[in-house]
Order: C-alpha cells, then sequence, then structure tokens
C-alpha cells in the first residue's frame, strides 16, 4: 500500500478544526445585563427621574444634566464653551464670563463636576467644574442651571486636580497638571530648567458660604510633579485634603516612558486648616499675578470680568507640617477618602495593588517621624509601610478611580482591564467584578464622594467606544453605563451615549434640586442696563455710529418690528427683553447675516447682540423659538442703507387693537 | 328665641366673616400645554391668580383685558356684605325674630344679584369678542361656566366655590336652619 501523506494529514486537520472552534481561548464573561433591566430603567412619560446626573463634557468644555435611571439628556449647561444655541459667550451679557488673562478663549476643556457640601454632604446648590486647559474653575447655580462665576487660576498650567471641595465648601481646590515657572518669572526660561525653575501651585478658593462667591485665597507653592487628583478629608480628616502626583522623576519629555520608572509616586497631603492659619497669620507672600475674574450677575443678568493682579504664596519648604508624602505604587490617579474620613485610597494606574492608606497612621507617622527621605530637602516623605492599612490584591489592570455606596464597599474602575470591581472597605476583599464597555475612566455613585452616599446607582464613565451603538464614521460619542449596585452582584442597566467625553460626573438625589428650582426671571427684578420693561418704552437711539435698539418680545410680536436708519458703518446693539413672566415661554432672535450667533432670551431676561450690518438693503429679524401659534408671525425688518446716507432714526409697530 | 337659634347665628355670621379673609370662587383653566393650570380667584374686593397669563392668551381670540378697575361691584360688595353680616349679628343680640328674617333675605337676594351679575360679567367677556383677533372661530362664545365644567377651545374651563365661598354658603345654610329649625319636643317630656 501507497502510503499516503494526505492521510496522516487530514487527522492532523481534523485537531486543528476541533481546535480552532473549541480552542484554548479563554472564555468571555458571560451578559451581565439585569433580567430586569428595561423595568428598573423605565421611567414613565411624564414621569421624573430619581436623580439627575451632572456629567461634565470634557473637551465639549460643558456640563450636560441627564436623568437616571432613563438616562435622558435633559440639558447641556455652557460652562467654557460658546454656545451658539442659546448666545452663551456670543451675547455681550455673556461674553465677559469666557474672558482670561489671556483675553477671549471660547473653549475649554470640562473635567472634573463638584457639587457643593455642607456637612460633607451634596447639598444641591452649586456645581463647580475646572477648565483643565486653561486653568479656570467655573460654579454653576443648580436653582437656575446657569454658569454663575468663573475664576482663572494664576501660576499653574493643566488645572487637572480641580475643583474637589472641603467638607463645607470652605474652598475649592485647582492644581497643576503641568508645572512650569510662576508667572512672575515669565522670563525667557529653556525647558530644560525644569529642575531649578518650574514650580506646582495648588490652589485654595474660599468659596462664600450664603452666595458661593469664589476669591482665590492662596496657593501653595510645591514641587515641580504633576499633580493629577485630589480629594479632601471628611470627619476626622477634616482638616487635610490629598493630591496624587505623578513625574515625580521631573521629566519634561517624553513623559510616557520618563515618568514612570520610579517604583512609587506620591500622594500629597496638605494640611489645608494649618496654611488657612498661616495666611491669617500673615505668613504669606503677595506675589504679582494676572487672573480673570468673571461674575455673573442674576439681577443684571450681566457677566462682569475683573483681572486680578496678586496672589498669596506659601511656599512649603519654608513652614514645615504643611505637608507630607506618602508613597503610591506607580503613578498614582484618583485619591479617595472613604466615607468615615478614616481610609484614603490611592490607585497606582501602573500598578498591581490598590493601597488603602490610614489616616491614623500618617497621624502617628508624622508624630513619629517615620520617614523615608525628603523632598526638595525638608518635606517629609512618610514611611509607606507605617502609613499604609493594606492592599487590595489582584484588583485587576490599571485602577484608576474609586467611589463608595451605603453598605461598605467600594468600587474601583480598572482601565486596562476594563472592568469595574467591587471591594468591602474593612477587609479589602474583592466581592465582585462587571466589565466595562469600554475602558472606564471616573466612575460616579449617587453622593459616591460624599460623608454619606445613597448608592442604587453607579455610572461607568468610558474612554472608548467602538461597537456600542450604532456607527456613526469615525467619530463616535463617547460611552457610558448604568450599573445597579443594590445587590451583592452589580448588574448592567443601560448603556447610554453623551455629549463630548463624559470625563466624571456626581450624581444627586433630584428632590435635592428640584425645591430650588427658579421657573422664570421676576422682570420687576430686571436691573440690566438696556432692559425695556413695557412695550411703550421701546425704542431705538443713535449716539455716532452706536445704535441701541431696545426691543421686547412677547407672543407673538417684537416691538419695534419696522427700524430704518441704520447704515453700513454701525454697530447696532439690539437689548431684547423677553416680557413674559411664565414657565417655558422663552424667546429667540436672528438676524440675516449677522456675524454672530443667536439669542435665546428667557422670560424676564435681557440679552444684547451685536450685529455690525455688512450690506445695505432688508434685513429681516425673527423669534427663533417656536413659542407659540402665531410663532411664524414673529418678525421684523431693518432698513440698512448706504453708509453717509441720512435716513433718519425711525421705528413702530403696527397698533395692536386687542390689546388697547 | 331659643339659645340653639343664636348660636346658629353667630356660627353663621363668624362664617360669614370669612369672606373677607378667603377667596369666594375661582376660575380655573386648564389646556395640553398648561398641566400645572392657570387660575384666577375673586374676593369680596378683587382678583387673584394668574390674570397676566390669562389676559396674554385671551388677546389671541380678542377677549377684553380682564382688570380689576373695571369692576365697581369689588368696591361696594365689603360694604354691602359687611351690612348683611351685621344685620345677623343684631338679630341674635336682639333675640329679632324679624331681623334673622331680614337676614335671611337679605342673604338670598345678595346670593341671586351675585350670581346673575357674575353672569353678566362671563357673558360680556365672552361674546364681545374683537373683530381683530387673530384667532376667529365661527359661532364660538369663550363664556365661562357659572358653575361646573366646560371645554373652550383647547382648554377646559373650570367654575368652582373657592374656601371662603363653600364658608359663605355653610353660613347660608346655617341660617335657614336658625330660621327653620324647631328641635321636636319629646314625647317623654310632655307627660
Amino acid at each position: 500500500m501507497k502510503f499516503s501523506p494526505y492521510k496522516l494529514l487530514a487527522p492532523a486537520l481534523a485537531l486543528l478544526a476541533v481546535g480552532t472552534i473549541y480552542g484554548c481561548k479563554p472564555g468571555k464573561a458571560g451578559s451581565s445585563v439585569d433580567a430586569d433591566a428595561a423595568q428598573k430603567v423605565y421611567v414613565a412619560p411624564g414621569k421624573y427621574d430619581e436623580v439627575y446626573a451632572f456629567l461634565s463634557g470634557g473637551f465639549s468644555g460643558q456640563v450636560a444634566a441627564y436623568g437616571i435611571p432613563s438616562g435622558r439628556l435633559l440639558k447641556v449647561i455652557p460652562v467654557f464653551s460658546q454656545n451658539p444655541e442659546n448666545g452663551y459667550g456670543y451675547s455681550e451679557e455673556t461674553k465677559p464670563m469666557l474672558n482670561t488673562s489671556h483675553g477671549f478663549v471660547p473653549w475649554d476643556d470640562s473635567h472634573h463636576p463638584e457639587l457643593s457640601k455642607t456637612n460633607g454632604e451634596d447639598d444641591g446648590r452649586w456645581l463647580f467644574i475646572n477648565g483643565n486647559n486653561t486653568p479656570r474653575i467655573a460654579r454653576i447655580n443648580l436653582a437656575t442651571f446657569k454658569t454663575a462665576e468663573i475664576l482663572e487660576l494664576p501660576n499653574i498650567g493643566g488645572n487637572h486636580a480641580s475643583p474637589f471641595c472641603t467638607e463645607n465648601t470652605e474652598y475649592v481646590v485647582g492644581n497643576t497638571r503641568f508645572s512650569e515657572p510662576l508667572d512672575n518669572n515669565r522670563t525667557d526660561n529653556p525647558i530644560s530648567s525644569f529642575k531649578q525653575t518650574f514650580k506646582g501651585a495648588v490652589s485654595f478658593v474660599k468659596v462664600n458660604k450664603d452666595n458661593g462667591a469664589m476669591n482665590l485665597a492662596f496657593q501653595l507653592i510645591v514641587p515641580a510633579f504633576n499633580y493629577d487628583l485630589a480629594h479632601a478629608g471628611k470627619g476626622p480628616s477634616h482638616d487635610w485634603i490629598f493630591f496624587t502626583c505623578y513625574n515625580t522623576e521631573q521629566a519634561h519629555t517624553l513623559l510616557e516612558v520618563n515618568a514612570s520608572q520610579r517604583d512609587k509616586d506620591f500622594i500629597m497631603a496638605v494640611n489645608w486648616k494649618k496654611a488657612e492659619e498661616m495666611i491669617a497669620a500673615g505668613k504669606g507672600t503677595k506675589i504679582p499675578a494676572r487672573y480673570a475674574h468673571n461674575v455673573y450677575n442674576e439681577n443684571t443678568h450681566t457677566a462682569t470680568s475683573v483681572i486680578e493682579t496678586e496672589t498669596q504664596t506659601i511656599d512649603v519648604t519654608k513652614f514645615p507640617g504643611l505637608v507630607y508624602y506618602m508613597p503610591c505604587p506607580k503613578s498614582p490617579h484618583g485619591v479617595d477618602v472613604t466615607p468615615d474620613g478614616l481610609s484614603i485610597v490611592a490607585s497606582g494606574k501602573l500598578a498591581a495593588v490598590i493601597p488603602v492608606f490610614s489616616y491614623q497612621k500618617m497621624l502617628d507617622a508624622i508624630d513619629k517621624k517615620q520617614y523615608d527621605g525628603m523632598v526638595e530637602g525638608n518635606i517629609p516623605v512618610l514611611k509607606y509601610e507605617a502609613v499604609l492599612r493594606g492592599e487590595v490584591k489582584k484588583p485587576g489592570l490599571g485602577p484608576l478611580h474609586t467611589e463608595f455606596d451605603d453598605k461598605g464597599y467600594a468600587y474601583t474602575t480598572m482601565f486596562v482591564s476594563s472592568e469595574v470591581v467591587k471591594w468591602k472597605v474593612d477587609n479589602l476583599e474583592i466581592i465582585d467584578r462587571i466589565p466595562s464597555y469600554y475602558s472606564p475612566g471616573h466612575l460616579s455613585i449617587v453622593g459616591g464622594d460624599s460623608q454619606k452616599p445613597y448608592g442604587k446607582y453607579l455610572l461607568s464613565l468610558n474612554k472608548i467606544t467602538k461597537d456600542r451603538y450604532l456607527p456613526t464614521g469615525p467619530e463616535l460619542a463617547q460611552a457610558c453605563q448604568l450599573i445597579d449596585i443594590t445587590g451583592n452582584k452589580m448588574k448592567l442597566l443601560l448603556d447610554f451615549p453623551t455629549i463630548g467625553e463624559p470625563h466624571y460626573a456626581q450624581m444627586i438625589l433630584a428632590d435635592k434640586i428640584l425645591k430650588n428650582q427658579v421657573k422664570f426671571f421676576k422682570l420687576e427684578e430686571n436691573k440690566n442696563a438696556y432692559v425695556t420693561k413695557s412695550e411703550k418704552d421701546t425704542k431705538v437711539v443713535r449716539n455716532g455710529n452706536r445704535v441701541d435698539v431696545y426691543m421686547t418680545a412677547i407672543r407673538s410680536h417684537l416691538a419695534p418690528d419696522n427700524i430704518e436708519g441704520i447704515k453700513i458703518g454701525d454697530e447696532v446693539y439690539v437689548h431684547v427683553t423677553n416680557l413674559e413672566q411664565d414657565w417655558d415661554v422663552p424667546h429667540g432672535f436672528a438676524i440675516k447675516g449677522a456675524n454672530n450667533a443667536e439669542l435665546l432670551v428667557m422670560p424676564g431676561e435681557t440679552c444684547t447682540l451685536k450685529w455690525v450690518p455688512g450690506l445695505a438693503g432688508i434685513v429681516p429679524f425673527y423669534c427663533t423659538d417656536f413659542c407659540s401659534a402665531l410663532h411664524q408671525e414673529m418678525q421684523g425688518y431693518f432698513r440698512v442703507s448706504p453708509a453717509g446716507s441720512n435716513v433718519p432714526i425711525k421705528f413702530s409697530i403696527g397698533e395692536n387693537p386687542v390689546t388697547q | 328665641m331659643k339659645t340653639h337659634t343664636r348660636v346658629l347665628i353667630f356660627i353663621s355670621s363668624l362664617l360669614m366673616l370669612s369672606a373677607y379673609f378667603l377667596p369666594l370662587w375661582h376660575i380655573l383653566l386648564d389646556a395640553p400645554q398648561y398641566p400645572e393650570g392657570l387660575e384666577m380667584k375673586i374676593w369680596l374686593n378683587g382678583l387673584s391668580g394668574n390674570i397676566d397669563q390669562i389676559n396674554g392668551l385671551n388677546h389671541y381670540i380678542g377677549m377684553k383685558f380682564i382688570s380689576v378697575d373695571d369692576f365697581k361691584e369689588f368696591k361696594i360688595l365689603p360694604y354691602v356684605f359687611g351690612a348683611l353680616t351685621l344685620i345677623g349679628i343684631a338679630a341674635g343680640i336682639a333675640k329679632s325674630r324679624k331681623l334673622l328674617w331680614t337676614w335671611f333675605i337679605g342673604l338670598g337676594l345678595f346670593a341671586i344679584v351675585g350670581f346673575s351679575d357674575f353672569y353678566m360679567w362671563e357673558y360680556r367677556y365672552g361674546h364681545k369678542l374683537n373683530p381683530h383677533a387673530a384667532i376667529k372661530v365661527e359661532g364660538m362664545n369663550y363664556q365661562p361656566p357659572l358653575f361646573g365644567y366646560k371645554q373652550l377651545l383647547n382648554f377646559t374651563a373650570g367654575s368652582l366655590p373657592d374656601t371662603g365661598g363653600i364658608l359663605v354658603g355653610l353660613g347660608g345654610v346655617l341660617a335657614a336652619v336658625a330660621l327653620f329649625y324647631k328641635p321636636r319636643i319629646s314625647p317623654n317630656k310632655i307627660k
């Protein structure tokens, strides 16, 4: 019999085929979707969600409010980016909000929303958010969902460790991702002078407890590392705030490699109460600085921008006892404090464990001077073993952020292994894990960073979307997943796309916000410099080449609606007051060819659109918000005459027999 | 005059006084776009509620603007009603059945004249519409109901007594009881 090689090959091929089908590839985690998910996320038409979720828009520069558990988008709140949809950053009233020491900056990268807190609990009054790129902190009024204040921070680059607040919102903080020379040292420094001239600056922004007004109280000048995130102490650890820092190698190029060399970087513990006392005792040094402070006045509906010229600093190397470093494995990212304020959880993003530090052990180590060297000569580094309470072993790959529930559990996101891991705070044992789609950054639990977490819902805020939704070309919306954490095992409930990048979110029970809601602005309290409170006061005033139009809007007409005498070369300011005094009756205003956005004017509010007409002729304007059955009738005309013509200013509106 | 009659008279008068502190009547308007509803409350001496919003809507159908100054009634009513209540109290103090009758008839007349006047106003507002109004529906009038509910275009209009009105009505009933109710004397007592 002739030997056929094919006969030998056949079983080998069969083996290969079977191997391919049943092969050694490890199985994927099965579906973790809750069987009752549909029922748990269903909010019947006309019913309200239980929770407000405020998601930062990341590179959109805004904040988006969603209803949870439905995942319905409720509103995009414009903060750091111009918003043509409602005229924010385009209207004369709101342009000053985006002013900085660099002039008008129409965009930023908004990362961390932070709800104001009273006694360590979310109080529903304000939402703070950091501008990462041009360092700023904004405060949103949660009664109106409008940005009320933006404060620029001098001396730093990349305001990433921000705007985390202390237990009673005494301060919100900002810290630098990019260390850089201080602003008063803006000479022509070579980048290679990093170790000599670069510094970090921890900003403490004082928040007025009655009206939320912010001011830069002081800055601590700290070693030039990259400061990443922060969280303040709670209860017993009230006086302290903790920052993560990486790049303790002090690299200034190819950080991906050069900042990942050391086995441990640091958690920086700052005794803010002591710093506050030192400032009060006059130990601060005033240095020149330039930073914008923009405030939106809710009576004038107008923002003003002031450039501040000074800040107080404390060089921490000169005042022992203010700052201590705790070693933390491998480029720590998140730092989170347990609800009882006794443990500090840090996540080294390249580490194989999650170290949990003990606040009490930290105090003891400071007392007993259990040091492991010094930074910049005299800032103590505490011994890792002395401050460590324990390590969560084998949590997954790439731990980033941790939040807490009401039952003594912690939840940590794993960026690299793309999952959320649940572990017990007291014994550090892992209880459960659930996949994220894909690569979560932050996570959010209702009240999850406060002293009294509410639990129930967890949002996994992801960095990669891929195949989760119907594809939309190369550019996809980013994803976030809602997870039920009421049971022992986490259950996936819902998956929804978001605006921009859902970098971080804070969630709060809706009742805490609902009770303060403003439905419209009272016309009699409108103190705008150009308000028109009644149709009979409407007018058009020329002053040189500036023309002010005092216009009113009410269903269903704009008054005046025939305006003549505008000339090429004029700068026209149209001040539109919405005379309505009822909920949800905004009027819009747009002019053909205006090199500007539209206005969306809320009832009782005045907004101003600047228009520089470019072509002579008839120019229509109209209401853009479908306000009433006769909305399409809500329109008018400008007559724009050539430069130098002598057409007099004339304005009118037809007689309305019905309202006489 | 029996004690129970006098007690009833005084309770009734007390209830009548609530008209000075509480609204008598209200008109409710409900529409798909107004799930929270609009209302106008009618007091002895004026109006309150969402008058501006109601006027804002009414201009589309050409209804005359509702303004308190147009109603002379609100200037007179507090005095007329006050005088009536005084008669009641006087009847109780003087133990006069004649005054009690006067009071009762006065209250009856007040009710009849009041409701007729209310109806006339409703009729005028509902029918006298400006011919230049934006919305004109052939054969449609916008007279709200005197009592109860009625559909007016997209609005369900309701006209109902408010707290004060209910208390005054109760006072009226008590006045009637005072006048006509005679407790039956127990047969046991006759023995």
